[in-house]
């Protein structure tokens, strides 16, 4: 078993690309997730890898662009307000099929918000964000440990699947530390074959790499390839973690860093006699919507706790249909909820119920 | 008999018809830069960055590996192919619209970090592509769809010289101004495209190549005056030479 | 055992080091640990704070509503957090900063004059420090050896006086109690 490390959120997250294979890093600076700019600027080169401080997002992405084509793994972190800022490129990337890992320390907002963590980009993040019919694969972490996973699954399904992927975290999992362990190194011969590369054509016909195509006719024909692969992850993707289902009092679902909250909720309403289900997606695309379906079926509840307005919220009650009701407990602003007001909002629901 | 070929089609262009008008120098760009890529034996490992204009389907007229970037941001695309693989030519292909509106943040950082890469701007004055807009090296008084009674300063501002204000920054090696309005001018073009090529092989750095070109459909005039146009118009305002070249003792020498 | 500690004072007087000097070494002795700072603008000279949990089991929420101990460096770092802390929780307080009480009775109020003590070793910086030592002593929920192996790796690149220098601060703050 490896040494377990003390590591600061944003540090484990670019350390864990590294171990995926990653060599290539643009970024620009903005809190909460700076750490991992910096990390990288310090780490890469003594790794071999390129670490290249761009004069904004929108060139960070064309960067990842043009080092994705090139058949590497890249990289970039951001917060919220830069994420929105590479919305077009990775709309190309998506178009483009090019593969390319970017990890969004959510912030609060909209607009300028603030520094302090949040849940408001899962709309962003799961439905598209740029234009254009596509979705990004959506990993949520709610621990470093976690993160560290995810991100060097970021890596190979963003290559099984040439797709951008995005790992959603939030000013918490950035900003805090705990005691991690990190797998081996990957080695750089072990990473796929990619064929389809601009590595110049020598003996083959010229690679041409676009998401473009003026004839209507055509590009739907790629839109029609772009959807079979989005239906082929959705088939063998899709993640969850589920905890104490079975004769739970009300199911709650939740994730990232308040799927992490939960694990304090249910063990101190445990205390207060009330049983509390956990159902915490970890794709938040491709969403675990039939789990979620099947467990809604043996419960009167499904409650949605997030540090939004209620974004997952949509897609739960797609899951969830007539089968529970589907009550919403949010904060905004990068205000993060304790587990004591959780506990309380889930009290009275479950009382509420009892008197019906 | 034994036939010698005096002329042939670039190995380095592909075999599809290009789709510029009549009169448009696009073609001619595009063949000098396909013959400095089979002279320099490059072809197999050099790639494209086309843009967004009237130039978008440059990448599928060579017959090279390449891509389309968005709007103004090649040089962004470029550089993450040129930092990925140092060991390819990697140049980007742009109009006016694309480098010296949309992408100017794009293309002063890359030329000020030096990229070693090679960008091949192509200025005409107007947005061909999207029907004859003005474009922000559209000259004054000059008549454009959004710009109906000639390009007016205090409304629209003036026209940016590119090669002039990027010439300024410490991290260009090579900056020329040429043109394609006769045969000299296209003999000297080629040699610029090729230095600006040859300087890349070299590590030597970032080099830009404007071209002065005609865009008879939207200024809508003949071909052979739309030249006449260019000539007595864009070259007044845009002066050829070369306006910066560190790998030359005295840089601004050549400027004509 | 879980111990739930909110360190907080004026940005510079090292609560964040302190948080994470308590991490490491919770880690050492195999518990599960989590260090939460506050971040943003209040780091440059206002009010610094960060959330440590040592404890047996897996930690869940790494945010603390109700503290199980507060250490305040000044006013108002102990008028914030002091009122969250819970029934009967301790109250490290830095009494060289810190001349008044808490508005509460129930809780076990422990002073500490840490400037002074620093002043007396003759760097100011190691306040925290002490602090640390006394909060360990009180608390016992570390042993005072794996707090000088966390001293040790945090300062492994820097100079040997400078560990003399803590590990000597470490051992007043503990001699304290």
């Amino acid at each position: 078993m490896a040494e377990k490390v003390l590591v600061k959120g944003n540090e484990a997250l670019g350390e864990a690309a590294i171990r995926a294979g990653c060599r290539y890093y643009f970024g620009y600076p903005i809190t909460p997730q700076s750490e991992l700019t910096e990390y990288m600027s310090r780490r890469l080169p003594e790794v071999g890898g390129v670490f290249l401080q761009a004069e904004s997002e929108v060139s960070v992405v064309n960067m990842l662009y043009g080092a994705s084509c090139m058949g590497v793994r890249v990289m970039t972190s951001t917060s919220s307000p830069g994420f929105s800022l590479m919305q077009e490129g990775i709309s190309y990337m998506a178009g483009a099929e090019l593969p390319a890992v970017f990890i969004n320390v959510v912030r609060g907002g909209p607009g300028l918000g603030d520094i302090q963590p949040a849940q408001g980009d899962y709309l962003q993040a799961t439905k598209g964000g740029g234009h254009g019919d596509y979705r990004l694969i959506v990993l949520g972490p709610s621990t470093i440990q976690e993160a560290i996973e995810l991100v060097m699954l970021a890596f190979d399904l963003a290559d099984e699947y040439r797709t951008p992927v995005e790992v959603l975290a939030d000013g918490m999992i950035g900003q805090m530390m705990e005691p991690v362990e990190f797998p081996e190194m990957r080695s750089l011969d072990t990473l796929p074959e990619k064929p389809w590369a601009l590595t110049g054509a020598k003996g083959r016909k010229p690679n041409k790499i676009t998401s473009f195509d003026l004839d209507p006719y055509k590009l739907e024909e790629m839109n029609l390839r772009y959807e079979a692969t989005r239906k082929r992850i959705i088939a063998n993707e899709q993640r969850w973690e589920e905890e104490n289902i079975e004769g739970a009092d009300i199911l709650v679902a939740a994730y990232g860093t308040v799927g992490r909250i939960m694990k304090t909720v249910m063990e101190m309403a445990r205390e207060r006699g009330i049983k509390v289900g956990l159902f915490r997606p970890i794709t938040l695309w491709p969403f675990p919507y039939k789990r979620l379906e099947e467990l809604s079926k043996g419960v009167d509840t499904v409650f949605t706790v997030e540090m939004s307005g209620g974004q997952m919220l949509e897609d739960v009650k797609l899951a969830v249909k007539d089968n529970a009701k589907t009550p919403f407990y949010g904060r905004m602003g990068g205000v993060v909820p304790t587990p004591e007001e959780i506990l309380d909002q889930i009290e009275s629901l479950v009382k509420g119920s009892e008197n019906r | 008999m034994n036939a010698k070929v005096v002329m042939k089609r670039p190995d380095s262009l592909s075999k599809i018809d290009f789709t510029y008008c009549p009169g448009c120098h696009h073609g001619i760009v595009h063949r000098l830069i396909a013959e400095v890529i089979d002279e320099l034996g490059i072809r197999e490992k050099t790639v494209i960055v086309a843009p967004v204009g009237c130039s978008v389907f440059a990448y599928t007229f060579f017959e090279i590996d390449g891509t389309v970037a968005s709007h103004g941001r090649a040089p962004a695309v470029a550089t993450g192919m040129k930092r990925a693989r140092p060991d390819r030519i990697i140049f980007t292909y742009q109009g006016d619209g694309d480098l010296a509106a949309i992408g100017t943040t794009e293309i002063v950082h890359a030329a000020n970090r030096g990229e070693n890469i090679t960008v091949i701007f192509i200025n005409n004055a107007v947005y061909g592509m999207t029907g004859g807009q003005m474009a922000p090296t559209t000259l004054i008084g000059q008549r454009t769809t959004t710009t109906i009674h000639g390009r007016d300063p205090k409304a629209a501002g003036y026209p940016i010289r590119i090669c002039e204000m990027l010439s300024q920054l410490e991290g260009p090696t090579y900056i020329e101004r040429v043109a394609v309005d006769t045969p000299q001018h296209v003999m000297k073009a080629k040699k610029a495209i090729k230095k600006a090529f040859e300087n890349q092989i070299n590590g030597l750095g970032f080099s830009l190549i404007e071209v002065l070109s005609t865009c008879p459909t939207n200024w809508g005039l003949p071909p052979v005056e739309a030249i006449k146009w260019l000539q007595e118009n864009m070259m007044k305002f845009y002066p050829l030479g070369v306006y910066k070249d560190k790998t030359r003792e005295e840089a601004k020498e050549g400027i004509v | 055992m879980t111990n739930k500690l909110i360190a907080a004072g004026f940005g510079g007087q090292g609560m964040m080091l302190l948080g994470q000097l308590i991490a490491y070494a919770g880690m050492l002795e195999g518990k599960h640990v989590t260090w939460l700072p506050s971040y943003g603008p209040e780091m440059r000279g206002g009010t610094a704070n960060c959330t440590v949990i040592v404890s047996d089991k897996p930690i869940g929420s790494p945010v603390v509503a109700t503290p199980t101990e507060v250490i305040a460096m000044n006013i108002p770092s102990m008028l914030k957090f002091s009122p969250a802390l819970v029934e009967n929780g301790k109250l490290f307080l830095n009494s060289s900063m810190i001349d008044r009480e808490p508005p509460r009775t129930d809780l076990e109020i422990i002073k500490v004059p840490a400037n002074e003590i620093a002043d007396e070793l003759g760097n100011l910086m190691v306040a925290n420090i002490i602090m640390l030592g006394a909060y360990i002593k009180k608390t016992g929920i570390l042993s005072q050896d794996s707090i000088k192996s966390a001293l040790e790796h945090k300062l492994m690149r820097k100079k040997k006086e400078l560990l003399e220098l803590d590990i000597k601060a470490f051992e007043r703050g503990t001699a304290l109690l």
